[in-house]
């Protein structure tokens, strides 16, 4: 992610600036110093909850490994705990399927709305729809899964067939769930890209249309990669809204209106109740979910560095 | 500029269709809400606390122990997530392995699924600690939830600052955080404040963490260890275990209104602000 | 940029006083509790129970009766599940759990724990109410659920095909179930599964094909309760043992229970206490 390098301002800059400012205010050195160290402790606060949530939750999970193997855990489909069957196959692809399910709806839309709502919709229009956006991102878990329950499961049942709680429910309710955080993050982004490289792209003769697809969207790439990381990060991890409509059948969808079950609501489902290999085969499922966004990040991070590396290149 | 073209014309049409949609979608669930929630609604059920496990009487309580929680997060995560932010764009250098092991711990972080964090939290905060189910254990787990949050706007505003500014601040013979608090912060207020909206939005609306480390004891909390049941709570409580929908709706009506009301505020703040 | 900074002063400024504010509210509250402790209770303190959901809102509805008589006392009843309840009480954060199934082998050996049962629960098999069957052999509802059984022509019920809901594994209420009906065999893959009594009672009232099964005390309108061998799902009938389907509600302590738990476990089990659980919707336990 390119969060850190500023344009005009390398490294190297940076920190003769420091050595002047330091040269210059003997006295504040202390100060300053002091505020550095603070700060940076701040930041390795990050650091050492990952350590933290890593450790305990490995602890609780890693000692299944000793009564079955990895491969079977992961690939089995046969999830059935008071026979001492764990596989997680099914839900790792239940957890893919809902994911992928929701941000093909919801990336387009939200990307769009975003544009919209920074380039082109009047600017009291523009911000109107951002306080709406808002609103939507400060909606309960919980209330989405009863509004789903409530009303698109039937829906889905009656139009469709089937029961309703599907992969479809799933679907629909976690892209709404994710439209806020692609929608919030990438207009922030949009917004914050220079006048100039607007007004310059116009003057050459480019129409608004041109300008925000070629000027404005790629300044902005940054910013619009993170929100959709973002937002499936938020599609892969939620649970309390799932567990309602996606029917949580530990099998492998045959249509979109099959149900499914995530890895997020295999643990949700289950822990409350779960005791002895079965907790600890949940707290695996959770290391599982952990690791898978670890790699995720680490993936998209490699990504967006190399793109940038073009782009400037 | 040019005429614009039939295609164009199209392609418009479409972004205010998306823009349509966000409406629909968010007028047809909180009209739901508050169509079904205001028939239960008046001052007792806001001001009285619940009977008969919560299928009489008010939610009282559960908005005390909501603005606890809520409060107490934002407490510990504003001054860290802010403090990070600041760190990392103005301190760090961009190659040093720490920055990219703290932005890459905090996307991490943003990514991890809340019963992960309940998980943890029960198990390191209540159990291990033996802080127990407490304002204090859920607090501390809502403010890690959200500090990703925090730092990421912060870090985003910060990064639209022009490079001209701060360096006409040093320039005039500011010291760095002279400049940091003059210049860098007023200019990244409002990213700080929509971080912080977003974090209440989601310290609200949290369920399936604070059920493991905040309790879902039903009592008016008295002191940092008490336990607390918050309002999403309560409604998740009150909807799976069938002890009333009719008052789940009334309290979701509540959660939404006080959404609404967060809402306002901020804009408001922020519109001053601005100015 | 002062004017920004009085901006932000006032609002730190109002943040605080809403504090101050609530915290004045609740520490009135407690002190008042205090006041009236004086009066009749001798019990003093806070209680902490956990576990099980199901019997989360019994344990609610019994502890706003204590602490009714016992004003001095504070008990805090939390959800979690069963699982939790034992982890609790074992490592002390909990004075009672609270478990809606029998205690597992491997939760026996981790500590000396006291099991003191306190309700008898029925567990109800439920449609639709719009479903013309009303009441099936165990046998049939047997191979409803392990897929063997997929039409609700094939017992007498119109030509449709049936939804299978039922809990999560470990749930108290599933556990009932596999043992009294599927003899321990497993329910067919496809079914639905939801974690909690709502759920299960939504998702039977919104489908009229579905098939489910519930605590009988959540047993409503909106759901219908089928007669099983052809006996009523009643509390005569799981009393007398001809209605099968039951399971207890338990509280189990580390030891034997002393103090504020074993006065609150008295009152629990006292004609007072059961006949709580009674309005509550589930059997005494004697």
């Amino acid at each position: 992610m390119e969060l850190i390098t500023k344009p005009g301002l390398s490294n190297c800059e940076k920190k003769n600036r420091s050595l002047i400012v330091a040269e210059n205010r003997h006295r504040r050195v202390d100060v300053e110093k002091l505020i550095e160290k603070t700060l940076l402790l701040s930041a390795a606060v990050f650091v050492l909850i990952i350590a933290l949530i890593t450790i305990f939750i490995f602890a609780k999970g890693l000692p299944l490994f000793s009564k079955i193997g990895l491969g079977d855990f992961l690939f089995s489909n046969q999830w059935n705990p008071t026979k001492g069957f764990f596989g997680i196959g099914t839900m790792f692809i239940g957890t893919l399927l809902v994911t992928m399910g929701a941000m093909l709806w919801s990336v387009p839309i939200g990307l769009s709305s975003a544009i919209f709502m920074a380039e082109i919709a009047p600017p009291r229009i523009g911000k109107t729809l951002g306080q709406l956006v808002n609103l939507l991102a400060g909606i309960p878990s919980v209330v989405y899964g009863f509004v789903g329950l409530i009303v698109i499961v039937p829906f889905i049942r009656e139009s469709f067939g089937g029961n309703g709680m599907s992969l479809l429910a799933g679907a629909i309710i976690l892209g709404i769930m994710i439209l806020p955080t692609i929608i919030n993050i990438s207009r922030d982004s949009l917004l914050a890209v220079p006048n100039d490289y607007k007004s310059s792209s116009l003057a050459l003769g480019a129409t608004h249309f041109q300008t925000i697809r070629y000027v404005i969207v790629p300044a902005a790439r940054s910013g619009i990669i993170t929100s959709v990381v973002l937002g499936m990060g938020r599609a892969i991890g939620e649970t309390m809204a799932v567990v309602m409509v996606t029917g949580n059948s530990a099998m492998i969808p045959t249509s979109i209106l099959a149900p499914i079950r995530t890895m997020t609501s295999n643990i949700v489902l289950e822990m409350g109740y779960a005791s002895g290999d079965h907790q600890t085969a949940l707290f695996a499922t959770g290391m599982v979910l952990f690791l898978l966004i670890v790699g995720l990040n680490l993936i998209i991070n490699r990504l967006a560095k190399a793109g940038t590396d073009d782009g400037r290149g | 500029m040019g005429a614009v073209s039939i295609k164009d014309r199209f392609i418009y049409g479409l972004f205010y269709l998306s823009g349509l949609i966000i409406v629909g979608i968010l007028v047809s669930i909180i009209g739901y809400v508050i169509a079904r929630g205001v028939l239960v609604l008046n001052l007792e059920f806001i001001l009285e606390s619940p009977r008969h496990a919560g299928s009489a009487g008010g939610i009282f309580p559960t908005i005390i122990s909501t603005l606890y929680l809520t409060l107490l997060a934002l407490v510990i995560a504003v001054p860290i997530g802010v403090g990070a932010a600041v760190y990392l764009e103005e301190y760090a250098l961009s190659s040093s392995k720490f920055a990219w092991l703290v932005n890459l711990t905090a996307e991490t972080l943003a990514g991890i699924p809340s019963i992960i964090f309940g998980l943890f939290g029960f198990v390191f905060l209540v159990i291990f600690l033996g802080m127990g189910w407490s304002i204090l254990s859920g607090g501390i787990t809502l403010a890690i939830m959200i500090l990703p949050t925090i730092t990421r706007t912060a870090q985003e505003a910060i990064l639209t600052l022009p490079p001209e500014y701060r360096e006409n601040s040093l320039a005039l013979g500011a010291s760095k955080w002279q400049t940091i608090r003059k210049v860098i912060l007023p200019f990244a207020l409002p990213g700080i404040v929509t971080g912080v909206i977003l974090s209440i939005g989601r310290a609200v609306g949290e369920t399936a963490a604070l059920i493991l480390t905040a309790g879902s004891s039903l009592g008016m909390p008295q002191s940092l260890f008490d336990p607390a049941r918050t309002m999403s709570v309560h409604l998740y409580m009150l909807a799976m275990e069938g002890i009333s929908l009719e008052r789940a709706f009334g309290t979701a009506f509540v959660v939404v209104v006080l959404i609404l009301i967060i809402n306002y505020l901020a804009n408001l703040s922020l519109r001053r602000l601005s100015r | 940029m002062r004017r920004k900074r009085n901006v932000a002063i006032v609002m730190v400024g109002m943040i605080l006083i809403l504090l101050l504010a609530v915290a004045g509210c609740s520490q009135k509250e407690g002190s008042k509790s205090g006041d009236d402790g004086q009066g009749t209770a001798k019990l003093e303190g806070t209680l902490t129970i956990a576990g099980s959901t199901s019997v989360q809102p019994f344990s609610e509805v019994l502890a706003e009766k204590f602490q009714e008589k016992n004003p001095g006392v504070k008990v805090n009843v939390q959800g979690g599940g069963s699982s939790q309840g034992v982890e609790a009480t074992i490592s002390g954060a909990a004075d009672i759990g609270a478990v809606s199934r029998d205690l597992s082998d491997e939760e026996k050996n981790r500590a000396k724990l006291t099991v003191t049962p306190i309700a008898i629960d029925g567990v109800a098999i439920v449609v639709n109410p719009a479903n013309q069957v009303s009441g099936l052999k165990t046998e049939d509802v047997k191979n409803i659920y392990l897929g063997n059984i997929k039409n609700w022509k094939e017992i007498g019920g119109i030509d449709a095909p049936i939804t299978v809901v039922s809990r999560e594994d470990g749930s108290g209420t599933r556990d009932a179930f596999t043992n009294i009906v599927m003899n321990k065999e497993d329910i067919v893959k496809s079914a639905i599964i939801q974690n909690s009594t709502g759920a299960v009672k939504t998702t039977v009232a919104g489908d009229k094909n579905a098939i489910g099964y519930v605590s009988m005390s959540k047993v409503g309108k909106d759901i219908k309760a089928l007669d099983i061998d052809g006996n009523q799902a009643i509390e005569a009938n799981v009393k007398s043992g001809t209605y099968k389907l039951q399971r207890p509600f338990i509280y189990i302590t580390k030891d034997n229970p002393q103090g504020l738990a074993k006065a609150f476990i008295d009152f629990v089990l006292s004609p007072e206490g059961q006949n709580i659980i009674v309005e509550e919707g589930a059997f005494k336990i004697k």
